[in-house]
């Protein structure tokens, strides 16, 4: 925003005040905890809170390892967000149901492997198929969702297609509320070396395992996105759409591409939930996606590398944030706050950064 | 419009010429997509259990239940998409005929096929683990609980059928198309509000009525559903005949288009604009309003006084989103203040605040701390871009329902468990409003709907008013020209979120307790529907979206006229956000100037149609090419 010129008004100073005080909160609630990690007795780390418990080195590590885990897997449906707002410039609000979907393909397909008792006996193969399933279901729910409800609608005002995209939202959540019914669909036991914990840092080998699927996920986006001839064309078609038809490049066909990968990422994010929380259910997707969402604006929207790093940072945040600052400040209670710690995150970056820790890549008409 | 259409309404010429085409010479490939929509459309609608669960709602007596309807809509809708066609300009149009009704037939045939698939899919396997209603039950309503040839056979037939009907619109004219169209609504319309008039019926006493429209088992009658087909034919032609007549001026409504769609005011008949019979008809309305619940029973009140709350909740979101451009996700958090703080305030059951005090004076206070929610979440958001601002304020709405839910805040709002034994209503003393007498609440709500509409329909023609509908145009051009942008969208804020507090503080009075999984997301999502249904930015297009959806479907947790719908509520909420994006983004009833800045290309089109057309008729006489513009 250029408004140098501008007046500051009664908002400007209201804003300020409330970034502020947000980051003093912050501060005090981390300085409080810092006070009783040195002395639990000290009077600063008895201020605000008298029976606050600070955290051990082992359960701090495990903490850090989960929020890792999910942030992971809010990184890589965040990449859906982030690169469909690069090329189309309207958040693409059921891509969490894409993701939910993702999860309830790799339910379903993983019961249907144990009761054949696949599952136990060869399972790094049975996790492969699962999750090239989950791929292929969600790339194709990306694609027809593109498809049917968005493409009509290019070059209209950008919340005509995120209203839209909202009502997408809720039809698929129910499309899989009636047709698979109400009921929690729970994935079958993981074999005992995944969930042991390891003597390795003493880390759940599950989430070793999410951690890397990820990772794998991410070198080949990156292969893709940087190497490839439709990465290439991806990224000019986010540069500018207009000049990339102009050079050849059928803007149509790229956009249908950037849905399907988006999609594809958010099937193995689905895997990765089925990992890590072993159970799904037709909401499932609405809170994941809006954290990731939050994810790809934290790390700077259209920037894949920050997507991911906006990710760790939001499941970071909402696994240790309620410990670490909540509750040195007194609140009772705090891990129930989880979803409000993160949603919280997303309103102070946009207070104190708008484009994003790691800056935002918009074609120059999305700038604003 | 067609283009050709719109040239020749132009220049008042006749038509293209036109010819016949043969009964096979048919879009194949079109046949083929479209048969293929419908079979995946009906086999979903098949397994997603609506058939079975509405099997017992009957609709006409021994013939139609709401089961076999659900499976019977779609090839109509598909039999009638085949044959629309567009037709470019320089190109001939085909005359209708047989060929429209064989593409119906053909589509609804192959639609249909989708159908003897699954009757033979689910005689032969069993996938009933993942898909939960590929049973037994679905099979008996598939087959007409006779055998498995019936139902592989009759499916494919009805759907030539249906089909056939929707493509034979475009050959017999729009006039008979829109009686049938007309014919099925009021049957089906006449099926559906059978509880209403059942109840309306009683209050006047002649329930003869009613026991004659209605079978035993709920549904419209054989003789009574041809009464009704036969009455709105009826009706129909008197109202055709009527419009041709000379008094109407001798001007048809239909016909050539640009004369009449421009409307200007000197067009319409002199009877038209006499302000006497807005005024009449507005009298006999409210009259009408203020008389009718005292013949209606308690399941209509509470039906129209949860229309009536979601129409205040409506119009408050309208003035953020319809009027200032505002999409704000987060709306139920207003609703949710407003609710609780009169839940505090007045209830004994309320952990906290000791001294209870009576509804309006917490009716004060919700609207004051909810015109301060409104401040305390407008000002953080006003200076972002429209999406980031919508899923920020989604996040709000969530912050609010989890921070109402947490162990943290349990001393003033009790968690989970809610605020319960809210007191009623006490009107000065005079009467006492509570939730087991509906009407009481309906009266209460009308009150607060009356004033709603009043503050929507002052501020629109505002100051104010002007100045939101010029940030939702362009909000940087606004503020170039002088309005404080700012402010004003902090004052569409502030008001959505008073109104909005209405509607919780009368909720929870009603229904005498509040609880957080009552402000849940989707409240926000269905009153966006709602209002962008009904038409954004206009008031009675808000009224009438809440009337039709709330009153038909139901709010998230409010059961309406079709309460076997509760299941499949959201989905359809959310086809229908869809469907109204893709196709009428302006609503029901638009407002006019939202659609013009929705449908900006097209009027530019047309404006430059306009002014071929001129330029060629200026070029054909001979004249001053100038002299032509229209």
């Amino acid at each position: 925003m250029h408004k140098t010129t501008k007046q500051r008004t009664n908002v400007d100073w209201f804003l300020t005040v409330l970034r502020v005080t947000s980051l003093a909160m912050i501060a005090a609630g981390l300085l409080a905890f810092a006070a009783q990690i040195i002395d639990s007795n000290n009077p600063f780390a008895r201020w605000a809170n008298p029976d606050a418990i600070s955290l051990t080195g082992e359960q701090f590590q495990g903490l850090v390892v989960t929020g890792l885990a999910q942030g992971a897997m809010y990184g890589l449906i965040a990449l859906g967000y982030s690169m469909v707002y690069g090329v189309l410039g309207f958040i693409n609000f059921a891509h969490g149901e894409v993701f939910m979907v993702g999860a309830m393909t790799g339910a379903i397909t993983s019961n249907k492997l144990a009761e054949a008792g696949y599952w136990e006996s060869s399972f790094v193969l049975c996790l492969m198929l699962v999750v090239a399933l989950s791929v292929v279901v969600c790339t194709i729910t990306a694609v027809i969702m593109e498809r049917v409800a968005y493409r009509p609608l290019r070059g209209k005002p950008r919340l005509i297609p995120l209203i839209t995209s909202i009502g997408v939202s809720f039809f698929l959540q129910n499309c899989v509320l009636v047709l698979l019914g109400s009921t929690v669909k729970s994935y079958p036991d993981l074999p005992n070396w995944l969930t042991d914990k390891r003597t390795f840092l003493e880390i759940q080998g599950s989430k070793v395992l999410v951690l890397a699927v990820a990772a794998l996920a991410m070198v080949g986006l990156w292969y893709l996105v940087e190497k490839t001839k439709t990465g290439q064309a991806m990224r000019a078609v986010a540069e500018d759409a207009e000049i990339a038809s102009l050079m050849g490049i059928d803007v149509n066909r790229i956009i249908v591409k950037t849905f399907a990968v988006g999609g594809a990422m958010a099937g193995v994010a689905g895997i990765l939930w089925g990992l890590l929380f072993r159970s799904v259910i037709h909401t499932t997707g609405f809170l994941p996606g809006i954290k990731a969402f939050s994810s790809a604006v934290v790390g700077g929207i259209g920037n894949l590398g920050g997507s991911m790093a906006g990710g760790l940072t939001i499941g970071v945040a909402e696994s240790l944030g309620p410990l670490m600052i909540l509750e040195p400040l007194g609140v009772s209670g705090p891990s129930q706050l989880r979803d409000a710690v993160a949603f919280a995150v997303l309103i102070i970056v946009l207070l104190v950064r708008p484009s994003g820790i790691f800056g935002e890549r918009l074609p120059s008409e999305e700038r604003t | 419009m067609t283009v050709t259409g719109k040239i020749s309404a132009i220049r008042g010429a006749g038509p293209a010429p036109a010819h016949r085409r043969r009964l096979l010479d048919q879009d194949w490939p079109r046949l083929l997509r479209a048969g293929a929509v419908l079979a995946l459309g009906q086999v979903f609608i098949a397994l997603s259990g609506m058939p079975v669960s509405f099997d017992r709602r009957l609709l006409i007596d021994p013939v139609l239940s709401l089961g076999y309807l659900s499976l019977l809509w779609l090839p109509l809708v598909v039999g009638y998409w085949v044959g629309r066609e567009q037709v470019l300009e320089g190109m001939a149009a085909y005359t209708r005929g047989g060929r429209d009704v064989a593409a119906g037939a053909i589509a609804g045939l192959l639609g249909n096929a989708g159908l003897t698939l699954l009757v033979l899919g689910i005689t032969h396997f069993d996938i009933r683990d993942p898909l939960v209603n590929w049973s037994p039950q679905l099979l008996d309503i598939l087959e007409f609980e006779e055998s498995v040839w019936l139902g592989t056979l009759i499916w494919p037939a009805i759907g030539a059928g249906t089909g056939a009907l929707g493509g034979g619109m475009h050959w017999a004219g729009s006039r008979t198309s829109r009686t049938t169209v007309t014919v099925l609504l009021s049957v089906f319309g006449t099926a559906v509000l059978e509880s209403v008039i059942t109840d309306l019926t009683q209050g006047f006493h002649v329930e003869a009525v009613s026991d004659w429209l209605y079978g035993p088992k709920r549904g419209l009658t054989y003789p009574a559903a041809i009464a009704v087909a036969a009455t709105a034919v009826g009706v129909m032609t008197g109202l055709a005949a009527y419009r041709a007549s000379p008094a109407r001026d001798g001007r048809t409504t239909r016909g050539n288009g640009a004369a009449t769609v421009g409307g200007s005011e000197s067009a319409r008949p002199a009877w038209r604009r006499m302000p006497t019979r807005r005024a009449m008809n507005l009298v006999l309305t409210v009259a009408a309003i203020v008389v009718l619940p005292l013949f209606l029973g308690r399941l209509t009140n509470e039906l129209l006084a949860n229309v009536g709350l979601f129409i205040l909740l409506a119009l408050g979101l309208n003035i953020i989103v319809g009027l200032a451009g505002i999409l704000d996700l987060g709306y139920v958090a207003f609703f949710a203040v407003g609710g609780y703080s009169v839940a505090v305030l007045t209830s004994p059951g309320s952990p906290r605040f000791d001294p209870e005090i009576p509804w309006f004076g917490a009716l004060f206070a919700a609207m004051l701390l909810a015109g301060l929610a409104g401040l305390f979440i407008g000002a953080p958001v006003i200076r972002m871009r429209g999406d980031y601002l919508a899923i920020v304020t989604l996040g709000f709405g969530e912050i609010i329902r989890v921070l109402l839910l947490s162990d943290w805040l349990s001393g003033t709002f009790n968690g989970a468990q809610g605020i319960t034994n809210v007191p009623g209503v006490e009107v000065f003393g005079l009467a006492t409003v509570r939730g087991f007498e509906p009407r009481s609440v309906l009266y209460l709500v009308l009150v607060f709907c009356a004033i709603a509409v009043y503050v929507s329909w002052r501020l629109e023609n505002s100051r104010i008013g002007r100045a939101w509908m010029a940030i939702r145009e362009d909000e940087n051009v606004a503020e170039a020209m002088g309005v404080d942008t700012v402010s004003a969208k902090l004052m569409a804020f502030v008001t959505g979120a008073v109104l909005g507090s209405f509607s919780g503080a009368i909720l929870s009075a009603k229904v005498g307790s509040v609880f957080p999984h009552s402000f849940a997301i989707i409240v926000s999502i269905v009153i966006l529907v709602v209002v962008i249904f009904g038409g954004m930015g206009n008031i009675p297009g808000v009224i009438a979206g809440a009337v039709v959806l709330i009153g038909i479907l139901g709010g998230p947790n409010q059961p309406g006229l079709l309460q076997e719908f509760a299941e499949y509520k959201i989905l359809i909420y959310g086809a229908l956000l869809v469907w109204m994006m893709l196709q009428r983004s302006e609503g029901l009833i638009p407002n006019m100037r939202r659609a013009r800045e929705l449908h900006i290309d097209e009027m530019n089109q047309d404006v430059w149609l306009r002014a071929q057309a001129a330029a060629d008729d200026a070029h054909n006489e001979g004249g001053n090419p100038r002299g032509g513009r229209l």
